[in-house]
């Protein structure tokens, strides 16, 4: 059709090594997998997952110091308690609206280090790269977001960029996006009466 | 220009300006004022920095403030393109009033670039029964999807075809500008535009003198005069110097997304080769630069 551009090029079969790749390294899609193992060509060149984690710089996790570093109230010493329960003591405000039928705190937060996240695999992985952990469930909005597709970007087109984490838009434990308050609109023509 | 009678205007002028400067015993140079220059496109960079310290002097003396006025050129290599994401515009207007404040858009009378439509769900894309003067309590509205709309920056654009006197062209990179001197106010731009993207001067723009953004280029937001066209230029200051535009830094939901289409690993590639893409009005054959797509 004249003046539209669909270039949708993924099919099935990428579909599939997505799928294969997500399965086989279960810590954060690796997008630069994803490319070897596609065999549609796009003309695309996917930049690695390194060279994309060196481009871009990630502000600070949004942890105020009252509650970081978490160890400060989680002594080690403590044995953990695993059950599932409702919270008595504490982070009583957090109510969990995030696949909560099926999840509990020690799915993410790693129980062996409370300064750090923790993938399905066992991996730690601190709270500057939690975006690996989203991923694990989100793939296609970390391969999204590491291109630069999902999410705000600032600084330059053209050079450095700076990103937002996920939790910087979305609370982890309740993630949908909020209604906003608008903005005036624009005022309406003057009607002469 | 008349090149046919090998006479050009400036040098028609010229003349006229030195019999009357020998008339008067003195020497003026009227070519490089506003009302006898060229158009922007057509100076040399000698001229364009003479016209652009002459402005300077003029906004200081008005507003009492040091402008910088740019004057970058398009860069090699580069066709800017932008890209918004409808599934996650939530029709805020952040974009709008960061436009009106990095572009110094008159408050009263309102003009702004930007206009988010609110549109129904259930009708699709359809400027029939779009409102932007919607206000709720808070957005989205259940039912409603929003499509802000500024100029699209067409390939093929109607606007400079319609203007009788060459005062807007297309820049190599693809920013559609006004050049303020030259735009006689005739508004055939406005009617031709299928987006209704551009704005018209109607009074003297007002715009209160500290929220004046002294950082301007001279074919985008430099303050504008009463009875001229103005419109969205992709933050021309800004993205000439590689910066984003100001309504994309200032979407909460990270809905905008712009960058160099010639460069094959830029977002808006991947958005152009990886999402669901259209473009407003395309049956009209404009060829818009400005994408819309559904990023979900």
């Amino acid at each position: 059709m004249e003046g539209y551009v669909t270039r949708r090029t993924t099919g099935p079969l990428r579909s599939l090594a997505v799928l294969w790749v997500c399965l086989l390294s279960s810590p954060g899609c690796d997008v630069g997998a994803v490319h070897e193992n596609d065999a549609v060509s796009t003309g695309f060149e996917w930049p690695s997952s390194a060279q994309l984690d060196a481009d871009f710089h990630v502000p600070r996790p949004p942890l105020s110091d009252e509650t970081f570093p978490c160890s400060d109230c989680h002594d080690p010493e403590i044995p953990v308690n695993r059950q599932r329960r409702e919270l008595q003591m504490a982070h009583t405000e957090i109510q969990l609206r995030h696949a909560e039928w099926g999840r509990w705190c020690l799915d993410c937060h790693d129980a062996g280090d409370r300064d750090q996240l923790r993938l399905a695999s066992g991996e730690r992985v601190p709270f500057e790269e939690s975006y690996r952990l989203c991923g694990q469930c989100h793939g296609d909005k970390l391969r999204d977001w590491r291109i630069g597709v999902h999410g705000r970007r600032t600084g330059s087109w053209s050079g450095e960029k700076s990103y937002l984490l996920c939790v910087h838009c979305h609370d982890s434990h309740d993630p949908a996006f909020k209604p906003i308050e608008p903005m005036p609109g624009p005022r309406p023509p003057r009607r002469t009466p | 220009m008349n090149e046919a009678n090998g006479v050009s205007r400036r040098e028609f002028l010229c003349a006229v300006a030195g019999c009357t400067a020998a008339a008067a015993g003195s020497c003026v140079d009227v070519t490089h004022t506003p009302f006898f220059r060229e158009r922007l496109r057509e100076l040399t960079p000698d001229e364009l920095g003479a016209i652009v310290a002459r402005l300077a002097d003029s906004y200081r003396e008005r507003y009492g403030r040091d402008f910088e006025i740019g004057t970058e050129p398009a860069q090699d290599g580069v066709e800017f393109a932008y890209a918004l994401d409808l599934s996650r515009c939530v029709g805020c207007r952040r974009c709008v009033h960061a436009c009106v404040e990095e572009n110094n858009q008159s408050r009263d009378p309102e003009v702004q670039w930007i206009r988010v439509l609110q549109m129904d769900k259930h009708k699709g894309i359809d400027f029939a029964h779009a409102t932007p003067y919607y206000d709720p309590e808070t957005v989205p509205e259940p039912g409603h999807f929003y499509v802000p709309v500024a100029c699209q920056q067409c390939r093929n654009p109607p606007c400079v075809k319609s203007c009788p006197t060459g005062a807007t062209w297309q820049e190599e990179d693809g920013i559609t500008v006004i050049d303020y001197e030259w735009c006689i106010g005739c508004r055939c731009c406005i009617s031709a535009c299928p987006y209704g993207a551009r704005r018209f001067n109607w009074a003297d723009p007002a715009v209160p003198d500290e929220e004046l953004n002294t950082r301007t280029h001279v074919l985008g937001n430099r303050p504008r005069p009463r009875g001229v066209v103005e419109k969205c230029t992709f933050c021309i200051h800004r993205v000439r110097q590689g910066l984003y535009p100001a309504c994309v830094e200032a979407c909460p939901t990270g809905s905008r997304k712009f960058g160099n289409l010639l460069d094959p690993t830029s977002e808006i590639r991947y958005v152009l080769e990886h999402k669901r893409v259209f473009v407003l009005k395309a049956e009209l054959n404009t060829l818009p630069r400005f994408y819309y797509f559904y990023g979900t």
